[in-house]
């Protein structure tokens, strides 16, 4: 509380839940989730530089369930931020902001999310049984 | 001068202008996103062709030098662009002083480690195999 008794702007808790914002949120979380899973990355190539025994370590922790959930996890994320990204790149021209296009381009981001989530982990699943 | 209105009357009375960078992060930001938009699809591409491959496999991928030079390129894009966005998440979420700065530099210092780490990593793996 401010000492003159000023009145606060609201706070986050009193605003209504809404596309718009929560795209907004998901792109941080994303980016902030996407950066520790570059220390993943980086982890797998510096274990494939050391030799065939850390490299099939590395094999076993991403084939396990904690690393399937997690690379599902990162692809999740990565598509997400890819397609929000672009989203914001398309803004950034000064384009799309009339309320029925940040709506019409925000739920054309989450279908392109989902469905290249889709498309990488079907090709995947099939590529590696087979 | 231009659009004198808009600037502070310290600012008109120095007449220094404009420092020509206050739009640098912006830019470095917009950019190593453009750069990551096919370098993130290829990657992807990549893994999934990758899926379950042992070292040989995955080695003589990395020994082609278009392979190589795509992944670090990958790197340098990816950990910049890491790098500046959680820039800005603390920056807007840690009031602390100490530790605002604190963890601005360990940002910096960990994006350029884990790339050069990467960077080692796939020269070594093209070199030796």
């Amino acid at each position: 509380m401010s000492p003159a008794g000023r009145p606060l702007s609201p706070h986050l808790q009193v605003y209504r839940w809404q596309l718009t914002s929560v795209m907004s949120i998901l792109h941080r979380a994303t980016g902030i989730a996407l950066s520790v899973g570059t220390i993943l990355l980086v982890w797998w190539l510096v274990a494939a530089a050391v030799g065939p025994k850390s490299y099939a370590r590395v094999q076993a922790f991403l084939g396990s369930w904690i690393g399937i959930i997690l690379l599902f996890g990162w692809s999740l994320a990565l598509f997400y931020h890819l397609c929000n990204g672009l989203r914001h790149l398309w803004w950034d021209t000064g384009r799309g902001f009339e309320l029925r296009h940040v709506y019409a381009g925000g739920w054309a981001v989450v279908a392109g999310t989902i469905a290249l989530t889709a498309i990488a982990w079907g090709v995947g699943l099939s590529q590696w049984s087979s | 001068m231009l659009t004198p209105r808009m600037r502070s009357p310290l600012g008109r009375a120095i007449g220094l202008g404009s420092a020509k960078e206050g739009v640098d992060h912006w830019w470095a930001q917009r950019l190593t996103a453009i750069a990551l938009v096919p370098l993130a699809l290829w990657f992807v591409v990549g893994v999934i062709r990758l899926a379950g491959a042992d070292l040989p496999v995955f080695a003589a991928w990395i020994g082609h030098p278009l392979p190589a030079t795509l992944l670090i390129l990958l790197i340098v894009a990816t950990s910049y662009h890491g790098a500046l966005g959680l820039q800005v998440v603390i920056e807007d979420y840690v009031g602390n002083d100490a530790l605002r700065f604190t963890l601005l530099i360990i940002n910096k210092l960990a994006s350029i480690v884990l790339a050069v780490l990467g960077i080692f990593a796939i020269v070594k793996i093209s070199f030796t195999g």
